[in-house]
C-alpha cells in the first residue's frame, strides 16, 4: 500500500502513478530516465526501499522491459515507465510478456513523435503503437489517465486488471497529464481493491502452466515456489513447451484472444458526460478528454445538445460504448493530440449515418476547450 | 563424488516430455549441459531454486530439456529477465546460458552492464565463433578471415574476447574452458555458481555444422581434439608471448575477486529506508 492512501495532497500526475501502483501491491520497478516519465523511476527510487521492494535503473528500456518480466515471474508485481523513444525499444520483450502471459504495468508518457521527436511537448500520438506496437496477433489492454486522480486509481486498476487477465497492462499518460499539479484526495485504503494473480491450487505434478480456467486464463507459479515450469516466447503447448502442431498454435492464439473478449465488461471503462439527450458528442481520451469537458459545459449553457464520451479503455477499443452513442448523435467530434488514431477506431465501428469529425493537433501545443468549443458549434 | 551419467538424467532430464532435442549429433552444447547437471547435483542444489534463463539460438535452447524453473528469453536479453528475477527473489540460484551472439552481439550492453552491478548471477557463454540457429553467419568471436555465410570471402573484421571483456567490465568470477576440458569445466561451473557476485563461464564449443565445416576444421571429433592440443593453462599462459599465444585457447580462472554483490548493497538500503520511516 501506499503511505498516502486516504489523504488529501498536492500531486503531479507522474507521482500519482507511483502512488497508485503502489496501493496495488507493485513492489518492483527497472527503466531508463527519459522525459517526461523520469519522476516516476525517480520516486519509485525512493519509495520502494522502504517497503521491502526494489528500484534498478537499467542500461536501456529493453533491459528495463526484461527485468520487470523477470521479476513478475518471480511474483513480484513490477512496472516500468517511458516516453516513446524507450516504448519502441520495449516492444519485443513486451511481445514475449503477451506471448508468456507474465503481468506487469508498463507507462508510456507520450510525447511527440516519430522518433526522439519533441521531448516536453504533449502529443497523444502512440495510441496505435500501443495497440499494435510488438509484431504478431497479441492481446493487450491499453488505458489512457486523464488527470492526476486518474494516474492514482487507474494505475491501480491496471495492476489488477494485469494480474486478473495476465496480459500486460499499457498506461498512456501524456506530458500535459504527468506534470500537472493537482490536489487531489487520494482513496483510503480499504476503498481500493487489490487483485492478485490466481496461484495453482493443485500440486506441482498435476500443473498444466498453461490451461486456462474458465476464464482463458492459467493460475500462475512463481519461480522458486515449488511449480517447476518452463516459460518461452516461442508458441506452446498447455505444458508450455514449443510447439509446431497447428492445432495446438491455433488453440493458444484463440485462448489469448478470448481470455480479454470474455473481460470486456470488466475491461472497458469510459465515463459519460451529458449523454442522455446529447444530439451531438465529443469522444476524447486522455488530457484532450478535460478540455472537451470543459467545451461541452459552454456548449450546454449555449443551449447546445452536447455530451462527452470520455474513454478510459483505448483497447481493447470500447465498441460497446462508442457504438450507441453513434446510433443516438447526428455527429461526434473527436479531438485527439496526433493525426487521428482514435478516430479511425471510431470509423470502424459505425454503423450509422453519424458523421464522425476530426480535430488533431501535431504542433506540440495543447488543445485547448476554446478550440473544442469552436468545432462543436458547428456540427 | 562422482554420479552416474543415467542418474543424473533421470534426475534433471525432462525426459518424458521434451525429447528428442534440437541440436545436431556431435554439438557441444550438450557437453556444457552434462557439465552444468555435474556441477549442480555436486552442489546438491534442490532443482525449485534454479532458475535457468537462456536467450535465443541453439545455446538457449537447453533451459527447455531441463527440470528447473526454466526460461527461454528473447534474443540477447537472458540477462535482463535474470537480473529482475534475482533481484525480486535474491534466495533463488540464478544462471543465464547463452551463445556468442546472443551475449556479445544482440545482448553485448546488457552483458557488460550486469558485470559492472555485479549482481549475483552466473553466465554460461557457449562460444562456437558463428550464429549455429540462424545458419551459420558471422559472430562478434569469428576469427579475422574466418568464412560464414557472411563473410564468404573472408571476415574482415576481429573477434571479442569474451571472457576479457568480462574481466574488464568488471565481473567477479571469469573463467575460460572449452568442451574437451569437461572435468575442468565442471569445477569452474561450481565455482562460478557458488561465487559471490557476476560470474562468468566462457566454454569454447565446436558449431562442426555451421563453423567447422566452412571452415575445414574436421568433424566434431576433430574439433574438439584441436581445443585439447591448443589449450594453455592461465599458468602457462602467463610466461608466454603474445606471438606464443597466438592460435592458443587460454583456460582456467582468469579473474576471482571479493568486491560488494549489489543484491547484499541493496538490502542494506532497504534496511535503512525502513529504519528512516519508523
Ligand atoms: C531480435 C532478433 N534478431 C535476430 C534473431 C535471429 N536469431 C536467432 S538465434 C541467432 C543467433 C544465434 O547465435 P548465437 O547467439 O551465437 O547462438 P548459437 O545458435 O550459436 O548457439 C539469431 C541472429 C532473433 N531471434 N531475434
Ligand atoms: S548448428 Fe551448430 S551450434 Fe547449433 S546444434 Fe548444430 S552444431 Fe550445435
Amino acid at each position: 500500500m501506499s503511505d498516502l492512501n486516504g489523504t488529501r495532497q498536492l500531486l503531479q500526475g507522474n507521482e500519482a502513478v507511483v502512488h497508485g501502483a503502489l496501493a496495488a501491491g507493485c513492489r518492483f520497478f527497472a527503466g531508463y530516465p527519459i522525459t517526461p516519465a523520469s519522476e516516476i523511476a525517480e520516486l519509485f527510487s525512493i519509495l520502494l526501499p522502504a517497503c521491502d521492494g526494489t528500484f534498478i535503473q537499467m542500461e536501456d528500456e529493453i533491459a528495463g522491459m526484461g527485468a520487470v518480466i523477470g521479476a513478475s515471474l518471480a511474483g513480484v508485481k513490477a512496472m516500468t515507465a517511458t516516453s516513446g523513444p524507450g516504448f519502441s525499444l520495449m516492444q519485443e520483450n513486451l511481445g514475449f510478456a503477451c506471448c508468456a502471459e507474465v503481468p506487469c504495468v508498463i507507462a508510456n508518457v507520450m510525447r511527440g513523435g516519430p522518433s526522439t521527436g519533441l521531448p516536453t511537448s504533449p502529443a497523444q500520438g502512440d495510441v496505435q503503437m500501443a495497440r499494435w506496437g510488438t509484431h504478431g496477433d497479441h492481446p493487450i489492454i491499453v488505458l489512457a489517465l486523464s488527470s492526476v486522480i486518474d494516474s492514482f486509481t487507474i494505475t491501480a486498476k491496471a495492476f489488477n486488471l494485469s494480474e486478473k487477465y495476465r496480459v500486460p497492462v499499457i498506461l498512456l499518460s501524456d506530458e500535459v497529464v504527468a506534470h500537472t499539479r493537482e490536489c487531489v484526495e487520494l482513496p483510503s485504503t480499504d476503498e481500493i481493491r487489490v487483485v492478485d494473480r490466481i496461484r495453482p491450487s493443485v500440486p506441482p505434478d498435476w500443473y498444466t502452466p498453461y490451461e486456462g480456467d474458465a476464464r482463458g486464463v492459467p493460475p500462475m507459479a512463481s519461480f522458486g515456489d515449488g511449480y517447476r515450469h518452463h516459460v518461452t516466447g516461442l508458441i506452446h503447448d498447455k505444458q508450455g513447451f514449443p510447439t509446431q502442431n497447428s492445432s495446438e498454435i491455433e488453440a493458444f492464439h484463440l485462448r489469448l484472444a478470448h481470455k480479454i473478449t470474455r473481460g470486456f465488461p470488466e475491461i472497458q471503462m469510459s465515463r459519460e458526460f451529458f449523454l442522455d439527450d446529447a444530439e451531438v458528442a465529443v469522444i476524447a481520451y486522455g488530457s484532450v478528454a478535460r478540455s472537451s469537458l470543459r467545451a461541452v459545459q459552454d456548449a450546454r449553457k449555449n443551449g447546445i445538445k452536447a455530451g462527452l464520451l470520455q474513454l478510459i479503455t483505448l483497447f481493447p477499443f470500447p465498441r460497446g460504448y462508442v457504438s450507441p452513442l453513434l446510433s443516438q448523435c447526428r455527429a461526434v467530434l473527436v479531438p485527439e493530440m496526433n493525426m487521428g488514431q482514435i478516430s479511425r477506431e471510431v470509423h470502424r465501428v459505425n454503423q450509422t449515418e453519424c458523421r464522425i469529425v476530426k480535430h488533431n493537433r501535431i504542433d506540440g501545443q495543447f488543445i485547448t476547450p476554446t478550440e473544442i468549443y469552436k468545432q462543436l458549434i458547428k456540427l | 563424488m562422482h554420479v552416474p551419467a543415467r542418474e543424473l538424467r533421470q534426475e534433471y532430464l525432462r525426459h518424458d516430455k521434451k525429447f528428442p532435442h534440437v541440436w545436431c549429433p556431435g554439438c557441444g552444447n550438450g557437453i556444457v549441459m552434462g557439465s552444468l547437471l555435474r556441477a549442480i547435483s555436486s552442489l546438491k542444489l534442490s532443482k525449485d531454486e534454479v532458475v535457468m534463463a537462456s536467450g535465443i539460438g541453439c545455446s538457449g535452447r537447453m533451459p527447455t530439456y531441463l527440470d528447473f524453473n526454466t526460461l527461454h528469453t528473447t534474443h540477447g536479453r537472458a540477462l535482463t529477465f535474470a537480473t529482475g528475477i534475482k533481484l525480486a527473489n535474491p534466495t533463488l540460484t540464478v544462471m543465464a546460458i547463452m551463445g556468442d551472439g546472443d551475449a556479445t552481439a544482440i545482448g553485448g550492453n546488457h552483458f557488460i552492464h550486469a558485470a559492472r552491478r555485479n549482481l549475483n548471477l552466473t553466465a554460461v557463454i557457449i562460444n562456437n565463433s558463428i550464429y549455429g540457429m540462424t545458419g551459420g553467419q558471422y559472430s562478434p568471436t569469428t576469427p579475422f578471415g574466418a568464412r560464414s555465410t557472411t563473410s564468404v570471402y573472408g571476415h574482415v573484421e576481429h573477434a571479442f574476447s569474451i571472457s576479457e571483456l568480462a574481466v574488464t567490465a568488471g565481473a567477479s568470477f571469469v573463467a575460460r574452458s572449452t568442451v574437451y576440458h569437461a572435468d575442468l569445466m565442471d569445477k569452474l561451473l561450481e565455482k562460478a555458481i557458488t561465487k559471490r557476485g557476476f560470474a562468468v563461464v566462457e566454454v569454447i564449443s565446436n558449431c562442426h555444422v555451421q563453423y567447422g565445416r566452412r571452415n575445414r576444421l574436421g568433424d566434431a571429433v576433430e574439433m574438439i581434439t584441436s581445443y585439447r592440443d591448443n589449450a594453455v593453462t592461465v599458468r602457462k599462459a602467463a610466461a608466454m608471448t603474445e606471438e606464443e599465444l597466438e592460435g592458443k585457447i587460454t583456460i582456467g580462472v582468469l579473474a576471482d575477486r571479493e568486491m560488494p554483490v549489489s543484491t547484499e548493497e541493496y538490502a542494506r538500503i532497504r534496511k535503512q529506508a525502513q529504519e528512516k520511516k519508523k
